[in-house]
């Protein structure tokens, strides 16, 4: 199964959409609530940063037996220091995305802590792919 | 303790009720900074208390099955909001108490914090 979902930059009342959508698919197919949860928080950080990092960009999911493939993938700035990000309470996130309560630095690590796997492909001035696995 | 009793030892009133007001409540967390919600908090029927009013405090809400949540000092959100939690089936109430407060009488009525 696949779902395909748009993520709009800088727009904080829709973002987690994508990571809603994605849940509720799963809840539906009766994966394990354990499970859920992961898959829920890995990609809700991930979405949250396409908006608040990168001006949006799109949602890939491909559900498996036995697990889960979520694809982000944006065209903003990239990451000039991937192992720099990856650390906890490290933060370029702007005002408005602290009014709303993030901007910890805490995503990406919180992303790992979820996954079985994750990868960051990015480059600088096109853009990041996160690819997040999650079994079940 | 049940849903319907923590709103009254938190003189709230009940913005966005659910089906079931009597589920068991035991587990609450407050918090501002929705990215600690991400990292830390994570049980199930949990409670949050924010003194945060955006639609991202219902959005984390959501992914972290927490059941209901908490505006503290009275703050009450707008429309749009409470629809979006009537959505996501999570029951919003509004309480005049300040964060510090709340907290304190939940807990001393036998709610208990993460890992607690
Ligand atoms: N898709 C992205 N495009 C560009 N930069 C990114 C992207 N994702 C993360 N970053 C960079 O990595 C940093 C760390 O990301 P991380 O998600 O861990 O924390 P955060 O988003 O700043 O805060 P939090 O996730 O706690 O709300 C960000 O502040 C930003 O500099
Ligand atoms: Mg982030």
């Amino acid at each position: 199964m696949k779902l395909d979902f748009v993520i709009r930059g800088s727009d904080f009342i829709n973002a987690g959409e994508a990571s809603s959508g994605t849940k509720k698919a799963l809840t539906r197919l009766g994966i394990s609530p354990k499970a859920i949860k992961r898959a829920a928080i890995a990609m809700y950080e991930a979405e949250l940063n396409a908006v608040i990092h990168a001006g949006g960009g799109n949602a890939e999911v491909e559900i498996f037996s036995d697990h889960v493939q979520i694809r982000v993938i944006d065209n903003g700035p990239g990451i000039p220091d991937v192992e720099l990000a990856m650390q906890e309470g490290w933060s370029t996130a702007p005002d408005i995305a602290r009014e709303m309560g993030f901007g910890a630095g805490m995503g990406l690590p919180n992303i790992k802590k979820n996954s079985n796997d994750m990868s960051i492909e990015t480059e600088i001035g096109h853009g990041t792919t996160l690819t997040i696995m999650i079994r079940f | 303790m049940k849903l319907i009793d923590c709103a009254e030892v938190l003189q709230a009133e009940v913005l966005v009720p659910v089906a079931d007001m009597e589920i068991d409540i035991k587990v609450a967390c407050g918090a501002d900074l929705m990215s600690d919600v991400m990292a830390f908090a994570c049980s199930s029927n949990e409670m949050m208390l924010t003194g945060l009013v955006n639609p991202q405090t219902i959005r984390t809400a959501e992914m972290m099955d927490v059941k209901v949540v908490v505006f503290v000092r009275g703050k009450v959100p707008g429309d749009q909001m409470l629809d979006l939690a009537r959505d996501k089936n999570i029951c919003v109430m509004s309480t005049p108490l300040p964060m510090f407060t709340a907290c304190g009488l939940l807990h001393d009525a036998g709610i208990k914090g993460k890992g607690e």
